[in-house]
Order: structure tokens, then sequence, then C-alpha cells
């Protein structure tokens, strides 16, 4: 008995050793409202709830693992990865299954998966570790080769079409670049160059995207069609009011008129329930977590763990941002599921791993481990 | 790299980290001024257009009153069926989906084929007021963009018997004919409303409140007791025929009381099943025809000279030569040819049906008082049992009566009645002199009515209206087996453009029974009896006798008379007049 104490207490410290507290706590506080949320969303389909859970169990065994492998060993991974996440969206480009309309999906054995997702965290790697390789002589030439690397797996994601996840991605990546260093004036000349190819860009966009992004501008032109989604979560958030209609009481949700309530749009169905004072904790959750994760980065020991823990904290500033923005009507409505909130296994995993290596950077943080 | 192992800041500036999250707190500040816009600034307008998105006002139907007649058979009722609707846009059904729903709705496949694309269209019926189990059947084929409605579809047991007096309703379940149109407002009821909540697909969730509660219609309970109905409505129908009439008339009072006991008309219609009909069909004659009552109108006359005090019934008149002249008109009696003519008592003014006799006595009064007396007796003014266009018969201003008009109206000439009219006149021979008030409605107490002679003067008349129906009067035919029985005939010609017909009657016969205590009375009239006879003793009479008799039966009547075989008169013991 005397033994077997210490003994549960080393394996409890063990076992926990590398967990970051606040990061988990505020994870776990934002899965939390996620489930609760989801099981009013769902009170149909009972059953989404216990698989969100296990998802919820499998990302945090990722985070786990993830916490424990030290950011050099991750850089070995970067090449890899990147190489196989291109791999497989070729793949998915040839051999894709179609769901809605859209080459996103691809079968692995008994369950499928969306080789984009991953990408989310490949790219930011790849780009890292490029950065942290050339560190000592970056020049303009990097950020083209950067660029490029940027390009092509961005591309493959547009093209399957999936314009949410393509922004997300390049996202990432230009946060890695930002970060880097790249010169004001090459982002001045970027963003010219930007704004020259919206036209082109405008004409490559699929009638349904350009249909979106003209709807948010007038959302009741077209009120049954583009416009529908918008304006069910408009009115969904607005009648909400201050205190919100109480949990498994928000009306628009539970009649149906929400679309897509479990994942892109749970944001809808809790503004209705919590209301403002819900909003705002949710909003200053996601504001922790992005302080944490970006006080992180500032104390990252090596080039490579600070890009890559900035890269990951403002992608989940932009999941956040991206995701309310449009269920709020201010911004298109693109396929980005709420962080730690919208159903999905895929999403969750990524976004736990990406908490692991947020944790791994601050691990390491150190150069020499005392 | 420093040696106490501090992290060394590798090329990041710090105005680039603290861009970053300066832009980073400004987008979320966006987020949240967005989200105290939408949630505290716009919310009523958004709560409204969330609400208007799933609260609904339902209609609740109520279910109209029955009809019940006096002893509580059903005469009409609601019955629940379905009414099926679609939303062609809808719509998407398989072939052999839409053959089984033509079958179910006994549609034309192609006719069905044809409603459902009719894309302009929103909301088409497809059929309405089908049985339910019809209706589940339809629900189980499970094609989307059809639906159904509850409503209520009427069904009258009574069918063409009651026709007339019931009415019908509407696919709308709104009164249109008769009573169900008369008293549409206390059968209908109230229909209620509540709010429910529905969701997306129109599926209501819940039922948050009872706006207002539905008011069932009320049970109308009829004066119309059924079996005399039955009788007198088969009576009627088997005179019509046997006379090739074009149509017939019939109504029974309760004495006492003045409810209508029956009423019946022919031709008439199956109101469960209204696919052809006419408009000689739909028509209540008893209430909206008039015609000129012809010599079923001598009694008030007679009672009216005797209620003055100018003649008593055995007051002597002189009817020969069978004809009076006045100015360039002449009347005549038809009995006169076979009888002959010469002084009669009024008595026998009566029971001979005198026209000359009837005339003298008319003229012997002043037109005023005759005017009078018509109105008092109900002529020239609706009876007011609610029913859509009443009759209200024709009186003409006593100052515009001439002479010949004033003895003509003495037997019925010249002044028009509804039969309904006639009848309820008759009821102050039978009441001793008061005019009974009708009713249609059950009402089970004597009702007091209004005096117009004085009882002696009634009796006299129903002692003479009596001598009407015996062996040597007008009706011998009018006769019942263990019952005295008292009455008048009519045949008058009918006016067709202002001119008398001449081979087109109108036969009628109205009387009472008991004699001694005297509880219906019964109004017959047939309408261009064209079999041969046409004198109201021959027509109308033997259906006031068969009705009569079955009628007196079956309220258990005390007889009066003995109950000894009638003996039917032989061709010379029948008077006929000819008005």
């Amino acid at each position: 008995m005397e033994l077997a104490a210490p003994s549960a207490r080393r394996l409890y410290q063990r076992f926990v050793e590398g967990i970051d507290g606040p990061l988990l706590t505020l994870s776990l506080m934002l899965a939390a409202l996620g489930l609760a949320t989801l099981f009013s969303a769902s009170y149909e389909q009972p059953g989404r709830v216990a698989s969100q859970a296990a998802n919820l169990t499998v990302a945090l065994a990722g985070m786990w693992v993830m916490a424990r492998i030290p950011p050099q060993t991750l850089m070995r991974f970067a090449v890899p990865a990147y190489l196989f996440g291109i791999a497989l969206l070729i793949a998915v480009a040839l051999a894709g299954d179609i769901v809605n309309g859209a080459r996103r999906w691809l079968h692995v054995g008994v369950t499928r998966f969306q080789p984009s997702e991953m990408m989310k965290l490949a790219l930011p790697l790849m780009l890292a570790w490029y950065f942290h390789k050339n560190e000592a002589t970056l020049r303009l030439r990097d950020f083209g080769v950067a660029a490029l690397l940027l390009a092509l797996p961005v591309l493959l994601i547009a093209r399957q079409p999936d314009l949410g996840t393509a922004v997300l991605v390049a996202a990432a990546g230009c946060y890695v670049i930002f970060f880097a260093g790249i010169g004001w004036k090459v982002i001045a000349a970027l963003g010219v160059l930007g704004l020259a190819s919206l036209f082109p860009l405008w004409g490559m966009l699929h009638d349904y995207q350009r249909r979106r992004i003209l709807t948010l501008l007038d959302p009741a032109q077209d009120p049954l069609g583009a416009g529908y989604h918008t304006i069910q979560s408009t009115i969904a958030v607005g009648s909400g009011g201050i205190t919100g209609k109480g949990w498994l009481r928000g009306t628009q949700t539970h009649l149906e008129f929400i679309p897509e309530r479990h994942t892109d749009f749970i944001f809808a169905v809790f503004s209705e329930e919590f209301g403002l004072i819900g909003n705002l904790v949710l909003l200053a959750l996601y504001t922790l977590l992005i302080a944490r994760g970006l006080m992180i980065a500032a104390s990252a020991a090596t080039f490579f763990s600070r890009l890559i823990a900035a890269s990951i904290t403002l992608m989940f500033f932009t999941y956040a941002f991206v995701n309310m923005g449009m269920v709020a009507g201010i911004l298109p409505v693109v396929g980005v599921p709420l962080p730690f909130i919208s159903y999905g296994g895929t999403a969750l995993l990524t976004l736990f791993i990406g908490i692991g290596i947020l944790m791994s950077v601050h691990n390491h943080r150190r150069l020499v481990q005392t | 790299m420093s040696a106490v192992g501090v992290p060394m800041m590798v090329r990041l500036p710090a105005w680039r980290a603290r861009l970053a999250v300066a832009l980073l707190l400004a987008a979320f500040l966006v987020l949240a001024c967005r989200s105290v816009y939408l949630q505290s600034m716009n919310t009523s307008f958004l709560q409204g257009k969330g609400e208007a998105r799933y609260s609904r006002v339902l209609e609740v139907p109520a279910t109209r009153g029955r009809v019940v007649d006096r002893n509580g058979e059903a005469l009409a009722i609601s019955t629940p069926v379905k009414s099926v609707w679609a939303i062609p846009e809808d719509v998407s059904v398989t072939a052999a989906q839409l053959k089984s729903l033509a079958g179910l709705l006994s549609l034309d496949a192609r006719e069905l084929e044809r409603k459902l694309s009719s894309a302009e269209r929103e909301f088409v019926y497809l059929k309405r007021q089908i049985a339910p189990e019809t209706a589940a059947r339809i629900a189980e084929l499970g094609i989307p963009g059809i639906h159904q409605q509850n409503e209520f579809r009427r069904y009258y047991p009574g069918g063409e018997t009651l026709a007339h007096v019931i009415g019908f309703t509407g696919v709308d379940d709104v009164g249109q004919e008769g009573i169900e149109l008369a008293q549409q407002a206390v059968l209908a009821g109230a229909a209620g409303s509540r709010r429910v909540i529905k969701d997306r697909l129109g599926r209501v969730v819940e039922d948050v409140e009872s706006i207002r509660a539905a008011q069932d219609g009320r049970d109308l309970i009829l004066s119309i007791d059924g079996k005399i109905q039955n009788l007198a409505f088969g009576a009627l129908k088997s005179s019509v025929e046997a006379n090739r009439a074009k149509a017939g008339a019939i109504v029974v009072l309760d004495v006492r009381t003045g409810e209508v006991l029956a009423l019946a008309n022919l031709p008439t219609y199956n109101p469960n099943n209204r696919a052809r009909l006419t408009g000689a069909q739909l028509r209540n004659r008893v209430m909206t025809d008039s015609f000129e009552p012809g010599s079923t109108l001598k009694p008030f006359t007679v009672g009216l000279a005797i209620e003055t005090g100018r003649i008593t019934p055995d007051t002597m008149i002189q009817t020969a030569p069978g004809t009076l002249t006045i100015g360039r008109y002449t009347i005549h009696d038809a009995h006169a040819e076979k009888s002959g003519a010469g002084a009669m008592t009024v008595a026998q003014v009566i029971q001979k049906s005198s026209n000359v006799g009837a005339a003298k006595i008319a003229l012997a009064m002043p037109r005023d008082e005759m005017h009078d007396l018509f109105k008092r007796v109900g002529f020239g003014a609706a009876p007011r049992l609610g029913f859509p266009g009443e009759a209200v018969g024709r009186v003409r201003e006593a100052k515009t009566w001439r002479p010949v008009e004033q003895a003509t109206m003495a037997y019925g000439h010249g002044i028009s009645v509804s039969l309904i009219q006639l009848a309820r006149a008759y009821t102050v021979f039978a009441r001793d002199g008061e005019l009974a008030p009708l009713s249609l409605v059950k009402t089970g107490v004597p009702a007091a009515g209004a005096r117009v002679f004085s009882p002696e003067v009634a009796r006299a008349l129903r002692a003479m209206l009596e001598a009407a129906v015996q062996p040597g009067g007008t009706a011998p035919r009018a006769r019942v087996v263990g019952w005295r029985v008292g009455g008048k005939t009519g045949t008058a010609h009918k006016l067709e453009n202002g001119a008398y017909a001449a081979h087109k009657y109108v036969s009628s016969f109205v009387g009472f029974a008991p004699v001694s205590a005297p509880r219906l009375v019964i109004a017959v009239m047939v309408d261009e009896p064209s079999a041969g006879q046409y004198y109201g003793g021959q027509v109308a009479a033997p259906v006031f006798s068969q009705v009569m008799q079955g009628a007196l039966r079956l309220l258990g009547a005390p007889h009066d008379a003995p109950l000894a075989p009638i003996e039917l008169p032989g061709e010379g013991d029948e008077v006929k007049e000819n008005t």
C-alpha cells in the first residue's frame, strides 16, 4: 500500500506530464459547450452526441501523443507529411467520393477521410520547416518557393471544390510566411497583385460560390435560395436576445429552420439558446485560448516552433472568426466549422493535434532541458 | 546563443506580433459588435421574424348542429369526411402511385395528371368529401405534396321526403336551402381558432394556446313528426302520380300548438345526391307558391257575415237560376245543372259550394270588412317561419275592389294565398275562432292565438264544413273512419298570362278533425291533375282522408265517430263545384 500510492501518483504525473493546463482547460470548456449545443441541435438524432464524445476521446489521445513529440522530431515529419498530403489530394482528384457535389472524400478501408483536412497542419509544418532550414539566409527567393509550396495544395483543394478549406489552408500558410518576416514591400506588392487578381478569380469561381458572395451583400434578394442560410441564421442569432432562449429551447433550431445546425451553423443554435451573454463568453474563451497560444509562440525556442505555434494559433482564430462571421451574416457562407464546437471527427482531431503541438512547443521552450 | 538557455528571438520584430494581436482583437470586436447589434438592438425585429416562421393561427371548425324531428329522429347529421388537395409543385409521383391514387379518388388518371400538372396553381382540390377509410389509404401512398383536410358532410336520413323542409348545405358546410339556410347561424356555431407552432415542414409540433374555443352548432328540434311526414308524403305522391299532376303540396298543422307536423312538396329531390337539380324540384310550394284558393275561402265570407249578425246559418239565400250577373260579368254554379238551383240555407251554400250564394252574402257586406278579415286570418303577409322566399300572397286594397271583384273574392278568386297561409287560416275554425301562430320548431305547448271569430261562429262553421264532407256535399271522399272531419274543397282555374286557362286546374282541400275537438288541420293542393278528374273533392280530398286517418291514429286521438266503413258516394251524390 505504501508503495502503491506513490507509484500511482508517479504514474499520474507521467501521464499528465507535458499537458498544458490552461490550454487543456480552455479547449475542454469549448468542447463541453459544443457537446451541450450539439445535444440541443440533434434532439432527433441522439446518437450524434455519443459519436462526438467518441471523436473527442480520439482527439484527446491525438493531443496527448503530439504533446509528447518534441518539435525537433516533428520537423522531421514535415516533408513526408506534406508530400503524403499532396499525394492524397491528387488521389482524391482522381478517385475521390463525391458528396454533395464536391469531390473531397477518400475511402480508407472502412472509413472516409478528407485529405484537405490534413493539409491544414501539413502545410504550415512544411513552410515552417522550410523557413527554419533557411533561417540564416532568408531571401526573397525563399518566399517565392514558399508561395509555390502554398499554392499547390490550395489550388488542389479549391478544385474539389472546397473554397472554405482552401482559404483556411492558404491562411495557415500565409501566417507562417508573415511571421517568417516577409518584407513589407513584398506584402504591399502581393496585396496589389491580389486585388488585381480578384477579377480573373471571380471568373474562375463556381456559380454557387459567386452567388454566396453576392448574397452576403443582400440576403433578401434570394430568401429561399442562396440567402436562405444567412437569413435563417441571422434570425436565430437575433431571436436569442441578451440572455438567450435557454438550453434546448431554441425554436428556430428545434423547428428545423436552421440548416446544417450540427456542423457549420451550430453557432446559430448556440447563439439562439444562450444569447448575447453566451456569445461574449464564447468569444472570451477563444480569446483566452488564442492568447495562450501566442504566449507559447512568443516564448518558443526555435524558429520552427515559433512559426508553427503562431500559425496554429492564428488558425484557431481564423476558424472561429470566419464561422461566426458567416453565421452572423457578415461573411459569405463557406464551409468552415466552428472550432471545438461543430460536429465532425476529422476537424476535432486536427484541432486537438494542433493543441498538442502547442503543448509540445511549450514543453520544449528551452533549448537545454533543465 | 545565450548560455543561460533563454529562448533566442529570431528576427521576429515585436511590432509584427503586436500587429497580429491588434488585428485579431479587432476582428473579435467586430463579431462582438455584430452580436450586440443583432441580439440587443435588432432583437424585436428578428424575434418577430423568427416567430413568423413558426407561429400559425389555425381555424378550429365547429361541428354543425343536428336537425331532428319532434321525436328525436335524425333529419340532418354531420359525418366526418376528408378532402384531398395538392400543391402541384411539390407533388412527385410514380406512374403506379398515380394509378392507385386515381383509383382511390375514382378519378380518371389523365384528369388527375392534368390537375397535378397545373403548375400555375399553388393549391388544387383533387376530390372533396371522401370517406375517412379511403382517405387513410391515400395517406398510406405517402405521395409528397398531397394533403388532406377534415371536413364534415351533411347526411339527410329523410331523403326526398323532407328535402324542402331541411334543405341542404353546400360543400363548404353552409346552408343553401330550407332550415339549413334559415337556421344557418344556430346550426353552424362559431369556428374557434388556436395558435400552434409549426416546423419548417408545416407539421404542428405544439399547441400553444386556444385563442377562441370552437362553439359547436346547436341541435335543432323541428316540429315535424317523421311518421306523419312519411304518411303525408306517401299519400301526396300516389295522388300526384295517379292524377298525372304537375305538382303537389301538403301541410299538416297541430291545431293547439300551431306547429307544422308535416310539410311535403312534389316534385322533390334527394338532398344526399344533388347531381341534377332543377328549379321545379327545389321549390317549396307550400311556402313559396301562391295560388287562387277558390272555394276554400267561402267559409271566411260566411263566417264574417254571421259574426256581424247579417245572417244566421239558417238564413235562406236564393241561388236560382244558378247564375248571378254583376255588370258585364256572370257568376255560375257548377252544381246547379244537376241538383237544381233555388233557395238554400247558408249551411247549404257551404255544403254545395255555391258561388252565387257566397257572392250574394259577400255583396251584403262592406268591402273594408272583408279586406280586414282576410288580413286578420294571415293573408297578404308572410308567415315568417324563417324560410327564404316565403310567399306573401296578394290581397288588394279594399278601395280598389269593384263589386264583381268583391263577389268573386268571396269564393277565392282575385286573391292569392300560399298553402301554408290557407292551412293556418283554417285553424280559426278548428280553434273556436282563434288564429294559431305557426312554428317549425318544436314547442309542445298550446299557443295563444289572435281571435277572429267568436267560438259560437267557429263552431257553426265547423258544423257546416262537416256537412260539406257528407254525402250531398262536395267532398264525401274526405271522410275518415272513426273521426268526424270537416273541410272544404277548392277547384280553381289556373291563371295563365292574366286569363283563366280552360283546362288547367288547381285542386285543393283544407280540413280538420276530429270535429268535436280538432287536433289537426291538413291542407292539400294538387296542381294540374291531368288524368281526367280535377275536382278538389276527387283529387285532393282522398289525400286529406288518408293522411288524416293515419295521423289521428298515430296521435291516439279519441274517436268521435263510430268505426263503421264509409260508403263512397255514387256519382249522383257528389256535388261538384267549379271554383
